[in-house]
């Protein structure tokens, strides 16, 4: 066979990450259960700014990419794949993915001086950063390029379906002319938030009309960098569908083995617990998928890119089953606005189409194992 | 030897000190494979003077690899798969000493082939209502006579003993009225009789037992407890199956993977989509038994074990009744019909046909996909079992 050969991976959580998954939950517990994401998400700011402030600063959560010498934690996407799962189980509204994993990847691919003070206020948590780039860019495919510098940093143009531009305090842009950090409240930038899908990751319009910001990167090495960042995000985004997945089947199976019908619990019919068992089964392989995904990003192995297209191929479809099997499986209650189901239905189904759909990874794994379309 | 449990350069130095008395080169395969018994070195876990050195069974794989690596011989695990997979855990399990003496070493040599008289043509999912008699001759220690039928017995032909599950109390439910017994397959009154099955081999035999003579010396376990014995088997039988270790693109994937890139001719896009969804499927599943692996290694064993064979059943049905349809005009096609009674089954050789038929078995044999499916909704998710009559009534009052 000629696909690249399968590199030794670690699949297991070491004890440091199960620390930090500790941490990461009882703070989601504490400030971000499913009644106070509810109570948010139809308000003018989903994101609750003290929870990110200790997430990213208190838990040191935002610099897990980042290296000690620029102020982050040196560790790595293994433990950054932990929060996102999870942030993944809460459905919780923080650019997590956005600010510190695509925009920090984009930043460490710049390599400039500017680039390294700006990584430095991401990982202390001081600041937000997310790339002015759709939700749906993927990675493999071409970069839009709807930003023009009209001349000495002046920018102007607009991007739709940006991730949490409503609360980033810097967008990174991309222009004919390179990378730009640009201030969400320069002179110029407007954002204009979209009624999304997902209530949990906000959208919005960004608009650039004559904008300024700082260049970071000549127009090559700013592709690369996203390049790089949108793999990285690709294959850390399975780590939250697979918390997603998890919270809606371990909620189901609670409510089925208490909530009776027909004068038994609901969870006792085995055409149900058929369900529930294949449900199990598709999670489980979602996090050997997953942890796979983080791992071969982790090491930089070889054959990440194919690691990482399996995970989304995979991991993707999970979330959205495992969700919808949660909405139809609480029966009525399942349909309410007051059950948090439904965000996470929202979430999966918005994930499957973030950097990437399942599709779209499939044809990339034909490209690395070398299954031509016909 | 010391008391405490050997570690693995420990058993890698013992594995030298084997190699270099008993140079495989030179050594023929029986003297070579009982020296190695003799060394501890069969099965590591198991206790010393039976094969083993009572190690942590996570160093057998050490072991192993260290053996293969110098061309040691082994003892065609597929051909006595049954006898390491299932007999012999069993028998150490609930063994007495004289037994675990007189059976395990000719096991692990491959001298005596087992086999498994489980199934019965009336109990298969329900295997605790089996129906085949064990009646004893006279008083406390005398013979057992078993009369009975059994099917889906993969090696009986070849056999020289048989694991063999039989009702010793019909007064009693049927979980507490079951004996386990090990079966001398050249005993008067065992018949067997080849089974043909879908892919035209009789890869499995029905064996009768007509007033088979068995002494109490080989009982396995206390009377009335069989059914405890027979899950420890099952528990092994599970293990063994999903177990496996296989390379990216192993497995039922290989040959569909191979046909897709060198026969162009045969691509179409519906058949291009399928074929990457279940690529994905069967990397997923590598990297899940990976998992699984890497979890046994540490000493936590996952529940995953439950769920690979659930997975491989179900892939290799879907991947090969799709390369069926990729060959086109050669998919209607089959290699050979002919009666065979193969000594080892081979899931993923032969034609793509036969590996169509045969994977039917695989969501049936070894707990069928519905009853695996149970045990993962019941023992890992915790769902309250269904309402069942049959627990507390005598197997004789049982419909039939």
């Amino acid at each position: 066979m000629s696909s690249p050969a399968a590199a030794p991976l670690d699949l297991l959580y070491s004890e440091t990450e199960e620390e930090l998954r500790t941490a990461v939950r009882s703070l989601l517990a504490a400030r971000c259960d499913s009644a106070a994401v509810l109570a948010r998400i139809e308000g003018a700011e989903p994101h609750d700014p003290e929870l990110w402030r200790v997430l990213a600063a208190g838990i040191g959560a935002a610099g897990l990419l980042v290296p000690e010498k620029l102020g982050g934690q040196g560790a790595g996407h293994r433990e950054a794949a932990v929060v996102l799962e999870e942030l993944g189980r809460a459905a919780a509204p923080a650019p997590y993915l956005t600010s510190s994993v695509l925009a920090t990847e984009i930043l460490l691919g710049c390599e400039s001086a500017e680039s390294a003070d700006l990584l430095r206020e991401l990982a202390a948590g001081r600041r937000i950063c997310v790339p002015a780039l759709p939700l749906t860019l993927a990675p493999g495919a071409p970069l839009p390029a709807p930003v023009r510098d009209s001349g000495a940093g002046s920018l102007s143009g607009s991007v739709g379906s940006v991730a949490d531009a409503v609360c980033a305090d810097v967008l990174l842009v991309l222009a004919d002319t390179g990378l730009y950090a640009v201030p969400a409240d320069a002179a110029g930038v407007s954002r204009t938030p979209l009624v999304a899908l997902d209530l949990t990751r906000p959208l919005a319009t960004v608009h650039l009309d004559g904008a300024a910001g700082t260049r970071l990167a000549d127009p090559a090495t700013a592709r690369a960098a996203i390049a790089g960042a949108l793999l990285s995000g690709a294959g850390l985004l399975a780590s939250e569908q697979l918390g997603i997945a998890e919270w809606c089947l371990t909620e189901t199976v609670a409510y089925l083995r208490t909530r009776h019908q027909f004068n038994r619990p609901l969870g006792s019919f085995q055409a149900i617990k058929h369900r529930l068992a294949r449900l199990w089964l598709d999670v489980a392989s979602a996090r050997a998928a997953a942890r796979a995904a983080a791992d071969a990003l982790a090491t930089g192995a070889a054959d990440a890119p194919l690691t990482v297209a399996v995970a989304q191929a995979y991991c993707s479809g999970v979330a959205v089953r495992a969700a919808e099997e949660c909405v139809q499986l609480h029966g009525g209650i399942g349909m309410t606005w007051e059950h948090p189901a439904h965000l996470y239905l929202k979430r999966a189904k918005a994930d499957s189409l973030a950097l990437g759909t399942a599709g779209h990874h499939r044809g990339l794994v034909a490209d690395f194992a070398e299954l031509a379309a016909p | 030897m010391t008391a405490a449990a050997p570690t693995a350069d420990r058993l890698l130095a013992r594995v030298r000190e084997l190699l270099a008395a008993h140079p495989p080169a030179t050594t023929g395969r029986a003297a070579f494979l009982s020296a190695r018994f003799d060394a501890g070195l069969a099965w590591v876990h198991y206790p010393e003077g039976l094969g083993g050195l009572g190690a942590p069974r996570s160093l057998q794989a050490v072991v192993d690899a260290e053996l293969e690596a110098a061309g040691a011989p082994d003892n065609d695990p597929r051909r006595i798969g049954i006898g390491l997979g299932m007999a012999a855990p069993t028998i150490l399990a609930y063994g007495t000493e004289e037994q675990k003496r007189r059976f395990l070493r000719p096991l692990w040599l491959g001298e005596e082939v087992w086999c498994q008289l489980f199934s019965e043509p009336g109990a298969g999912s329900d295997l605790a209502a089996l129906g085949t008699r064990a009646v004893r001759d006279g008083e406390d220690d005398g013979d057992w006579v078993v009369d009975g039928q059994k099917v889906w017995t993969s090696s009986a032909h070849t056999a020289r003993w048989a694991i063999l599950i039989a009702r010793t109390d019909p007064a009693l439910p049927k979980h507490q009225g079951i004996t386990y017994f090990l079966c001398d397959m050249t005993a008067p009154g065992v018949e067997v009789r080849p089974l043909r099955q879908i892919t035209g081999e009789a890869e499995f035999n029905e064996v009768f037992l007509t007033g088979v003579r068995i002494p109490d010396a080989h009982r396995l376990g206390e009377v009335g407890q069989g059914w405890a014995v027979a899950r420890t088997t099952l528990m092994n039988e599970r293990v063994s199956i999903g177990g496996m270790r296989i390379p990216r693109e192993g497995g039922m994937i290989a040959p569909v993977a191979a046909a897709w890139r060198e026969r162009p001719e045969l691509r179409t896009p519906d058949l291009h989509q399928r074929l990457l969804e279940l690529w994905v499927e069967a990397e997923v599943a590598r990297l899940t038994g990976e998992r699984l692996r890497q979890q046994l290694a540490q000493g936590q064993p996952g529940p995953e074990g439950s769920g690979m064979k659930l997975t491989f059943a179900r892939l290799n049905q879907e991947i090969s009744g799709l390369e069926v349809e990729l060959l086109g005009e050669e998919g209607l096609l089959y290699e050979d019909w002919t009666l065979r009674r193969p000594e080892i089954v081979d899931f993923t050789g032969r034609d793509a046909g036969y590996r169509y038929l045969r994977a039917k078995g695989n969501s049936i044999e070894g707990g069928t996909s519905e009853i695996l499916l149970n045990i993962v909704a019941e023992r890992v998710l915790g769902l309250p079992a269904e309402p069942r009559d049959d627990k507390d009534l005598a197997w004789k009052d049982l419909a039939r």
